[in-house]
């Protein structure tokens, strides 16, 4: 099947989506991004790789965190690196999307990061730079709508590889709101094609897409079923208002069956590692004695997140 | 003016005829079968030689935004009468506007412009509009276009004002509450691309609801654009009952499934939304059985509403220049006798409207279509000529192309 981030000789061009990429461009983004750990515990924590190109961080919806790791990464690759803020400045005017692209490209813009509302927007932005034949313009992914979020399912995988080695032993459950989280799609992608055996999901159906069983996941209602002998529980974040409509009754109702204690993480591994994409709601998703506690990884997975970031935007500007 | 229709393969499915024949058109109607009438002396002769000539197309729903272009799109697409929904701006809600428009259609003077006259006032789905003025107006029928009528209640009166005076209501089956936030079908593709979905029950819970006001009040309705095995099989279900229910389907309907959004094509984003190859397939089959009606549902859109994110771009393709080859397209993969192909597009929406003089039988309205059935030709934004150039098709190659298209006995369009 046609894949859009893949250049004509099967490299990674755009980084849009985990789906469809092979195993070999996830494992070589891994490798690269834990050759760059180093540089972020040096003195200069830079490397000249994207000296000279220009980053445009283009987010049409906030995001300060994800932002904020891109930004670094592309400066410790010594890339120019400019925020735009599109809420406040053209769409707010009326330009379209494409028009804003046109008129970053011609301001010599090398790698467009890109955080939208809709679903596939970036999917757009690549093929309009295909259509007018700048293949040399690079587009990474910073989350679209409830599509996808790949350098999160990246950096993920990284935080997994780096305390459990090897992804074709584990069991790993994804824990809350799988229908609204691109980042559970992107981590479900990319557990299947690493290799991972056994791929949970949990939640109230409601927060569950329908035919997640297609994507090679099962699924659970039973938190406790859901999490037992897993190696990794990833907890979702619930934002506040899934509790407007017939989607939940409460946030304590739901901490009561999703949120993970000290008592229902027992049930699993007793080296599991607890993982969570932040930003955390204490008391909803998530005990504070657990997210505090010796299995999180949650800080661990912030400081992957640059190198990984560093790594796909090194890898996407080299082809 | 007297014309002659030489040598061309005649199908006129509500006759049955299939064979090489003659046509003689006079005063425009069909004057002759096979033998021209006495006196007759054709002043113009179309040699249709290797072509099959066939009463005009009639779509049941083409938006008509700007109306000369769209007209003359019709007509080269072999399109001579097209039913116009109300959602135009503004919804055609006044006998006025509806006035105006067959005016305006019978100036232009290429396909014939029936319209829908607004079911409620702003398609508001609250108060009526004047249904009776409407209808003098030269409304053909009463619609909500793609808008519900979410009172159940404002739903039974309308109904049952407008069976008082026997008029048809035109529904699209899509219950508000389910279908409100969704922009693809709830399924595997909607589930893998994070698009909020669309369920089937949104569909089958509108028929069901319809269905029972139909045996409660008798209103004729038409339901527009299924989109699911389970709907068709509850619209087939009420008629096997004797109730006054016709259905259509949406060619692209018949040929598309949700697995052809692939990576966000908004070119695959319609209204009720692209279904599963299971559904696909029980609405070609219910086409195949005419049940079922063929239309385009054209829906002409500006490049940049279709340069957007997927949940952005604005839904619907251009039709009225591909409603033939797409349903050719449809009869070749699915196995229909080209007679029976073409009965979808000619006779099965003259029967909804109850046009009884859409034939190629003597005395019937000369409205013709000759057409090449083995030309192929690639389809691309300056081939069409509907201002609309938003077709999943573009780039493809189509089979079957028109040559001459007659109204009322006049030549209106000819390649």
């Amino acid at each position: 099947m046609y894949n859009p981030q893949l250049n004509k000789d099967g490299e990674l061009s755009h980084l849009l989506s985990i789906e469809g990429l092979p195993q070999r461009i996830l494992t070589q983004i891994l490798d690269t991004a834990e050759s760059f750990m180093e540089v972020s515990a040096r003195d200069v924590k830079k490397v000249p790789l994207l000296r000279g190109k220009s980053v445009f961080n283009l987010f049409f919806e906030n995001s300060t965190r994800t932002r904020t790791t891109f930004e670094i990464a592309a400066k410790r690759l010594s890339a120019d690196v400019i925020n735009l803020d599109i809420n406040k400045s053209s769409a707010s005017k009326g330009e379209t999307l494409l028009d804003t692209i046109d008129n970053l490209v011609a301001m010599h813009a090398n790698l467009f990061v890109v955080r939208h509302a809709s679903s596939g927007a970036p999917y757009l932005i690549a093929e309009h730079l295909q259509r007018i034949g700048r293949d040399d313009v690079h587009v990474v992914n910073a989350g679209d709508g409830r599509h996808a979020h790949p350098t999160q399912g990246l950096l993920d995988m990284y935080t997994i590889r780096h305390y459990k080695k090897d992804f074709t032993q584990l069991r790993v459950a994804i824990v809350g709101d799988i229908l609204h989280s691109r980042v559970a799609r992107s981590d479900i992608h990319a557990l299947t094609t690493l290799g991972v055996p056994e791929v949970r999901a949990v939640g109230p159906e409601t927060l569950l897409p329908k035919h997640l069983d297609k994507l090679g996941v099962h699924v659970f209602h039973d938190m406790n079923e859901g999490i037992k002998d897993c190696d990794v529980i990833i907890m979702l974040r619930l934002q506040n208002e899934r509790m407007n409509g017939a989607l939940l009754p409460s946030a304590s109702e739901y901490f009561r069956h999703y949120g993970l204690t000290p008592q229902k993480l027992a049930l699993a591994k007793p080296d599991a590692i607890v993982m969570h994409p932040g930003p955390m709601n204490r008391g909803v998703e998530i005990h504070s004695a657990v997210a505090d506690g010796a299995q999180a990884v949650i800080l661990p997975q912030v400081t992957f997140g640059i190198a990984v970031r560093m790594a796909v935007m090194s890898i996407v500007a080299g082809n | 003016m007297n014309i002659e229709i030489r040598n061309g393969r005649v199908i006129d499915p509500q006759n049955g005829t299939d064979r090489v024949a003659s046509l003689f058109i006079a005063d425009g109607r069909i004057a002759g079968l096979d033998q021209a009438p006495a006196g007759f002396a054709a002043v113009q002769t179309i040699d249709a030689k290797g072509c099959v000539v066939c009463p005009g197309l009639i779509d049941l729903a083409a938006r008509l935004n700007s109306i000369e272009a769209e007209l003359a799109a019709a007509v080269a697409g072999g399109v001579t009468s097209v039913v116009v929904p109300p959602d135009a701006d503004p919804p055609l809600d006044e006998p006025e506007l509806a006035d105006r428009l067959v005016h305006r259609g019978t100036e232009i003077g290429k396909a014939r412009v029936l319209p829908l006259g607004a079911l409620t006032l702003g398609l508001k789905g609250e108060r009526l509009a004047e249904l009776a003025g409407l209808k003098k107006a030269g409304c053909v029928a009463f619609s909500q276009a793609t808008q519900p009528v979410v009172d159940t209640e404002a739903l039974l009166r309308s109904m049952e004002y407008a069976a008082t005076f026997d008029f048809a209501i035109w529904l699209q089956p899509q219950d508000y509450w389910l279908a409100r936030n969704g922009i693809a079908h709830e399924g595997e593709v909607a589930s893998r691309l994070g698009l909020a979905g669309i369920p089937v029950a949104a569909e089958t819970i509108a028929i069901a609801t319809i269905v029972q006001l139909v045996r409660d009040t008798g209103c004729r309705v038409h339901l527009t654009r299924l989109s699911s095995a389970a709907g068709v099989a509850l619209v087939a279900q009420a008629q096997a009952e004797g109730l006054p229910l016709t259905f259509d389907i949406g060619v692209h309907h018949l040929l598309l499934s949700e697995n052809d959004i692939g990576f966000f094509n908004p070119h695959a984003r319609f209204v009720p939304p692209l279904r599963t190859l299971r559904d696909r397939q029980a609405l070609s089959d219910a086409a195949a059985g005419g049940l079922a009606a063929i239309c385009s549902d054209h829906t002409p859109v500006g490049a940049d509403d279709k340069l957007l994110p997927f949940g952005e771009a604005k839904p619907g393709a251009t039709g009225l220049e591909v409603l033939l080859p797409l349903t050719l397209k449809w009869a070749a993969a699915a196995g229909v006798e080209l007679r029976q192909a073409l009965a979808r597009i000619t006779a099965a929406p003259a029967a909804v409207l109850g046009l009884a003089d859409r034939h190629l039988g003597v005395g019937a309205v000369a409205d013709i279509c000759v057409f090449d059935p083995a030309a192929e030709w690639q389809l691309s934004a300056e081939s069409l000529r509907s201002r609309g150039k938003n077709s999943p098709w573009l780039g493809h190659m189509l089979t079957g192309k028109v040559r001459t298209t007659l109204v009322g006995g006049r030549v209106v369009f000819t390649e």
